[in-house]
């Protein structure tokens, strides 16, 4: 395959770490009721949207990821009661940090999916895969040695 | 060097029609410390199970990934085959290769190499995953019921016959909800007060409920099994004890406000019962209404009371209460018709909700049972009944279904017919839906026994012309324009959710719907439960239920709620937080974001280079630590971690989606 041709079919790699309780869920319900989106994100299922350390998202990145997305239950709505403002007041840090290492911001996004949003899930995903495979690959962050 | 075992399942064709089971039960054989791939058409089934079992015995298995459905499913059976083979149950791994993958993807090709990546995930956390014990928790044997209605009321009755004590917290001064409004129900046209009342004598007469009518649940902390709720019952200004209800209170008071309970169609007294069956039957003063509290004048029910029971210096009481379950069942509200101008509906006194309809046709409503109109107290002729007014309707109500107003616009067609003989009853309406048993019939006894007119379509217009009400619409099966003189119109308003169930739902720790109806852990396989582990649901808060559905949910709701108090222990989520005495610096900022207090300080002693050394270290109390995970992250040391998601097993996961 030539190389600019290669460039141009250029698929992304998205890591969405979901909290069990809304996102998962969400993200279950995209599935029953049969809707689509692309299948270039890859769940990783956590208790909560705080349990996602930066370290994490600094890894897949660093790894490779092109993208990486966020999703916990809308504020006000944690099964945790407070665990999803702690993940925004962290989050918004982090994308402020990513965008000063050089970073397009876009490419971490947080989002909040509620149990009964499938359709929310889906949309989230395929707008962040649209977005990201527009801005190729990620090479700032990731690992060349 | 690990022994996994991956067991692929098909889902029947759910997962086989576009994931190729067979290419990636090979990619998954060679996967790293995978010694045993295989695959079933159902691996939840006995013989996919027996399958499993067999195949950690015989290859010694240490631990195992199942690649099936989501893990909200059937991540507990599982569990419980691996417990079977004699493996702890925390050494399974699902990788989510249905809801996640098969389902929302088309393309075969994609789906297969996304399956295979979701195993490879699976498998490097499971190479992580620690054996893990789940301790014992003690229940508190008593169950709180929020909210009186027929729901409240059966769950609180079947879990009190059980023998557990029950508090019943109602808002209102007196229980008996929507269903104390309502005159008959269909579609046996039993009277409503008479099957509802000797329920709601029983409520306050049985000796394992306690009823706290006026009061509202102000906050829950805790878990399943160890719920503690703060009730603040609201002063009632009437001494419980000693009022007998004989009725002079609210016979000499001069304040007059609109009766919430009749649908603001009559006045009522600022000392008042809401209707005259109410239990208890003990007036309260309405102090934003009442003379004394709002003028510091009058004080006549005071010096009319014979019992002496009027206290205008009572003050609210705030109790605080352990349950081990919590039953909600906090009902219904109507649709504000605000939006619905073209049906005049607040500008013409005979323009009603079907709610007033049912009022006024109560022998204990306004009217005393006598159909009136509102305008001019003269019996209707023709009453024209509009079905789905803000039910299935995007724009401007709610898209879902209410469920009931079919049946009970049939019914009050019926009872406008029994009542008058010469009246016409017509029903514009989108579709009929009558399923339920005997709802057919019902329905079919209204248009042939008692000629109610029934015509498909909508209404554009209602206006008054003179002492009459001018309908018009259309009968889209002629095709022809409708002009309807009406002595009435009625119309069937959306059932939506309570206004102030987010806020509940916000204080349980429950989740709502896009329309805060209350959501059920699983719409089908758990429909009583709610997300929160001994949380339970009946009636309308969950959806538009009618009063058979409520009653059967609500019986179900209990039957959960008795299931959990019949037990002495439960077994606690063991994927909770630890700490690492040896990295902990003492920093204590996990304390901080702990949402349930659940860390504490602790000091430690040391010996370091043969002194000894008192130290500070953060501590993790099991029993109360729900496993969300925040510590683990706000930990600067690393000290945390959160059991069954690692910060190693997480990492793995990531490393092994880059791969």
């Amino acid at each position: 395959m030539p190389v600019n041709l290669k460039l141009q079919s250029f698929e992304p790699l998205i890591i969405a770490f979901c909290c069990n309780w809304c996102s998962y869920a969400g993200g279950d319900l995209a599935g029953t009721s049969r809707m689509t989106y692309p299948a270039n994100v890859r769940v990783i299922r956590v208790p909560c949207s705080s349990r996602v350390s930066s370290n994490f998202i600094l890894r897949a990145f660093q790894r490779g990821a092109d993208g990486v997305v966020v999703a916990g239950c809308h504020p006000g709505d944690c099964h945790y009661t407070s665990g999803n403002y702690f993940a925004r007041r962290r989050f918004l840090l982090l994308q402020r940090f990513l965008e000063f290492l050089g970073m397009e911001p876009e490419r971490f996004q947080v989002h909040w999916i509620s149990a009964s949003e499938g359709n929310r899930f889906a949309a989230v995903m395929t707008e962040t895969t649209d977005k990201i495979r527009a801005l190729g690959p990620n090479r700032k962050l990731r690992d060349t040695r | 060097m690990r022994r996994i075992g991956v067991f692929i399942c098909w889902c029947g064709t759910n997962i086989a029609n576009t994931v190729n089971i067979e290419g990636v039960t090979e990619a998954a054989g060679k996967m790293p410390s995978v010694i045993y791939a295989d695959n079933y058409k159902y691996m939840c089934s006995e013989i996919g199970q027996s399958m499993i079992k067999e195949a950690i015995i015989k290859e010694k298995l240490d631990r195992v990934v199942v690649a099936a459905c989501s893990p909200r499913m059937h991540e507990l059976t599982f569990f419980k085959t691996a417990a079977a083979a004699g493996l702890n149950p925390y050494l399974v791994e699902i990788a989510n290769i249905r809801e996640h993958c098969s389902w929302v993807h088309k393309d075969k090709q994609e789906a297969t190499g996304k399956a295979i990546a979701l195993i490879r995930t699976a498998v490097a956390k499971a190479a992580r995953n620690k054996e893990l014990w789940a301790t014992q928790i003690p229940v508190e044997c008593r169950a709180l019921v929020i909210g009186g209605g027929i729901g409240g009321i059966q769950a609180a009755l079947d879990i009190a016959d059980a023998g557990f004590e029950v508090d019943l917290v109602e808002r209102t001064p007196s229980i008996g909800g929507r269903m104390a409004q309502l005159d008959k129900t269909f579609p046996t046209l039993d009277c409503s007060a008479c099957i509802l009342t000797p329920k709601m004598v029983e409520v306050a007469s049985h000796h394992n409920i306690t009823l706290y009518t006026f009061s509202e649940v102000e906050k829950v902390d805790g878990f399943v099994g160890n719920f503690e709720a703060t009730i603040r019952k609201k002063a009632r200004s009437i001494d419980l004890e000693k009022c007998t209800g004989c009725g002079i209170c609210w016979e000499k008071c001069p304040s007059r406000v609109k009766s919430e309970f009749d649908e603001a169609l009559v006045m009522r007294k600022a000392v008042y019962v809401p209707f005259p069956q109410a239990v208890p039957n003990v007036p309260v003063i309405d102090r934003a209404s009442c003379r004394r509290f709002t003028r510091e004048k009058c004080g006549i029910c005071r010096k009319a009371c014979p019992a002496g029971a009027v206290n205008y210096d009572q003050e609210d009481e705030v109790l605080q209460k352990k349950y081990g379950a919590i039953v909600v069942a906090t009902g219904f509200d109507i649709l504000d018709l605000d939006d619905f101008g073209e049906f005049s509906y607040g500008k013409h006194p005979d323009v009603l909700t079907s709610l007033e309809f049912e009022r006024l046709v109560n022998s204990s409503g306004p009217t005393g049972g006598r159909l009136l109109r509102p305008s001019d107290q003269s019996p209707p002729k023709n009453v024209v009944f509009i079905q789905c007014v803000g039910s299935r309707d995007k724009s401007r109500g709610k898209p879902y279904c209410s469920k009931i107003c079919c049946m009970y616009s049939a019914k009050h067609a019926i009872l406008l017919r029994e009542k008058y003989p010469e009246a016409q009853a017509y029903v514009f309406y989108i579709d009929i839906r009558t399923a339920g048993k005997d709802f057919e019939e019902f329905h079919r006894r209204a248009v042939e026994e008692y000629g109610a007119l029934y015509l498909k379509g909508s209404v554009g217009k209602v206006f008054p012309d003179g002492d009459k009400l001018l309908v018009k619409g259309v009968d889209s099966l002629s095709g022809h324009a409708v002009e309807i003189e009406a002595d009435m119109v009625v119309l069937a308003a959306a059932i939506k959710a309570k206004s102030d169930a987010p806020q509940l739902a916000r204080l349980l720790g429950i989740s709502t719907d896009t329309h805060s109806f209350f959501t059920e852990a699983h719409p089908k396989l758990r429909p009583v439960e709610a997300h929160t582990a001994g949380i339970f649901l009946a009636g309308a808060c969950q959806g538009p239920k009618d009063i058979p559905e409520t009653v059967s949910q609500a019986s179900g709701a209990a039957a959960k709620a008795i299931i959990l108090l019949s037990k002495d222990n439960l077994l606690s989520n063991p994927c909770v937080s630890e700490v690492n005495e040896s990295l902990c610096t003492g920093c204590l900022s996990c304390i901080k974001v702990c949402p349930y207090g659940a860390v504490a300080e602790k000091t430690i002693e040391e010996k370091i280079h043969g002194k000894a050394l008192k130290r500070r270290v953060a501590e993790v109390n099991e029993a109360l630590c729900q496993g969300c995970g925040s510590c683990t992250v706000s930990c600067r040391p690393g000290a945390v971690n959160l059991k069954g998601f690692t910060n190693e097993q997480i990492m793995a996961e990531v490393d092994a989606i880059c791969l």
